[in-house]
């Protein structure tokens, strides 16, 4: 009880008639990544914006470190670290005088403002822009005072709303080896509609999709439950299935156009070398051997239909 | 930690050329005012000289002063306030105090504060004027102080029902028609007061100036004093609900 960090009961949030949340609990310990999937407008910048007292509950409670968002809303928020989903910058102000603004405001002590400031810009790679003004940042750099504005009293809990989005490839890198290592000692939530952000940085995933829950397991729960994977075959002359049927990992072939074809298999067991050599030998002319990732869509497919069938 | 909020409220005021503009302005135009005054006073001088308990330096130059400066301020502090919290949730920076631990109270003071200390600075660059007067003259300091105090006090009420507007509009455009239209509208409540008789007794209390111009006078009232610290801080209170209802509806 006392090691959670967010507890959230029977969670919901109507914008008039037009149910945003629906009915959510989950928890949050230390040391955990929680990563928040979902399409657009599926209710994730609802609920983070309720969890950091932005937004009022229609009903259901929010406890962050045993404190009542709404019954102690300024004690609650002193373990928070926000970073919403447009980042909240004073551009006419410098990247140091913005940082000392939200260390005061966070009643960072005196004496360790200057500290608090130097670690979270060197944490976010903000070093060398210390002194320019916000306004003439980059967009991914904007992004990222945002991010040391978030971390920079060590709050308890950092939620972040698409942390990576307008990055490049390489700070998106950074950040995900950042928000790793803020795992170790901060409880995150971060919220993305990327399935490969999840995979890699969180320990924690929660799929949320109209309103609703509908997958709140460990990371290898997730990776466990997406056990199919695909191979994507196009080849000059149409294929003989009946060649295939004695690879066993093989579940099922689609035939998409032509000569294009989904070969699926439980991913225990990859047959690309069987297939290839198969394919080569009956002689169709082997054009394009890839594998297929599983797109968000794909897996919201699988989810939702596993539970209906069940 | 509603001093933080104001100090960096003021401080950005005065990274933009807004506050510089509009300080220089004011002290061009207040100073213009002044010096006709005195160009009246020094032409009067010599009949005043002859009259039993004629009006002397400080009526004849400091009401008017700041009473002009009252319009003025009138149609300057919509323009200072229409920003305050319009403009922070139009950036979408009002987040950033919504999730800092600070109660909406100290938010709405801080803003308010503020404000207010760029307004005072205009009333403490404006009285320096009279104030050069002491080189050869004498001022009655007991008005003198009266038309300093009413002056704050009509500010402080213009400042606090701008910052309220500044909570409901939606850009800050609107915000400051709106909080202009009502301050005049309570400006010249007291003209039609003279018009309709006794049934206007509410429109001649809720007139600023007649409560401006008494203190103005140098008579200190409990009314009209009250008048303006209710006027401010029911437009205070006001500010801090409508940014609670914020995380309400949205």
């Amino acid at each position: 009880m006392s090691s959670l960090l967010i507890e959230v009961n029977n969670l919901s949030r109507y914008y008039g008639n037009h149910c945003a949340v629906d009915d959510i609990s989950f928890t949050l310990e230390k040391g955990e990544v929680l990563g928040f999937l979902g399409p657009n407008g599926a209710g994730k910048t609802s609920t983070m914006q309720m969890l950091c007292g932005n937004l009022a509950p229609s009903s259901g409670q929010i406890k962050i470190n045993n404190f009542d968002i709404l019954d102690q809303p300024q004690q609650a928020k002193q373990y928070l670290g926000y970073l919403p989903d447009t980042p909240p910058l004073y551009k006419e102000l410098t990247v140091n005088e913005f940082l000392e603004y939200c260390a005061k405001l966070h009643k960072v002590p005196f004496r360790q403002v200057n500290k608090a400031i130097s670690t979270s810009k060197a944490r976010c790679g903000l070093n060398e822009v210390s002194e320019r003004l916000i306004t003439n940042l980059s967009k991914g750099y904007q992004q990222r005072v945002g991010i040391a504005q978030a971390i920079l009293h060590a709050p308890k809990v950092i939620v972040l709303d698409e942390p990576t989005v307008g990055l490049d490839p390489i700070q998106i890198k950074e950040i995900r080896t950042l928000i790793k290592e803020l795992g170790s000692e901060h409880g995150i939530i971060l919220s993305t509609h990327i399935l490969s952000e999840v995979q890699e940085s969180c320990s924690h995933v929660q799929i949320i999709n109209q309103g609703k829950l509908i997958f709140n397991e460990s990371i290898d729960h997730l990776n466990h439950q997406l056990n199919t994977s695909t191979i994507k075959v196009e080849t000059r002359s149409p294929l003989n299935l009946d060649h295939f049927s004695h690879i066993s990992s093989i579940t099922s072939i689609e035939n998409e156009i032509d000569t294009q074809y989904l070969f699926h298999y439980a991913s225990n067991e990859n047959p690309t070398e069987q297939l290839a050599e198969i394919i080569v030998n009956s002689g169709c002319g082997l054009l394009e051997l890839s594998a297929t990732k599983q797109s968000l869509e794909d897996i919201f497919i699988a989810l939702t239909t596993k539970k209906n069938n069940a | 930690m509603i001093f933080t909020i104001a100090s960096r409220e003021l401080k950005t005021l005065f990274l933009s050329p807004l506050a510089w503009s509009i300080l220089a302005i004011l002290q061009l135009i207040l100073a213009y005012l002044f010096l006709t005054q005195i160009e009246t006073f020094v032409s009067f001088q010599a009949r005043l000289a002859n009259i039993d308990s004629a009006p002397g330096l400080t009526d004849i130059i400091v009401t008017p002063l700041f009473a002009n400066a009252s319009i003025i301020l009138l149609l300057v502090t919509p323009l200072l306030t229409m920003r305050l919290i319009c403009e922070e949730r139009r950036n979408k920076t009002l987040t950033l105090l919504l999730s800092a631990p600070l109660s909406s109270t100290e938010i709405i003071l801080g803003k308010y504060l503020g404000i207010l200390g760029l307004l005072i600075l205009i009333i403490c660059l404006t009285s320096l004027m009279p104030l050069s007067l002491l080189v050869g003259g004498e001022l009655d300091l007991g008005k003198f102080f009266c038309n300093i105090l009413a002056l704050s006090l009509l500010v402080s009420a213009f400042a606090s029902l701008g910052l309220y507007l500044s909570c409901i509009a939606s850009h800050p455009t609107i915000a400051a028609i709106g909080s202009f239209g009502l301050l005049l509208l309570l400006w010249i409540l007291d003209w039609s007061a003279g018009i309709s008789g006794k049934s206007s007794e509410i429109f001649h209390y809720l007139s600023m100036l007649k409560h401006f111009q008494s203190i103005q006078s140098g008579l200190l009232n409990t009314t009209d004093v009250s008048y303006f610290l209710l006027f401010i801080s029911t437009f205070l209170i006001l500010s801090i609900l409508r940014l609670e209802n914020d995380r309400i509806q949205k």
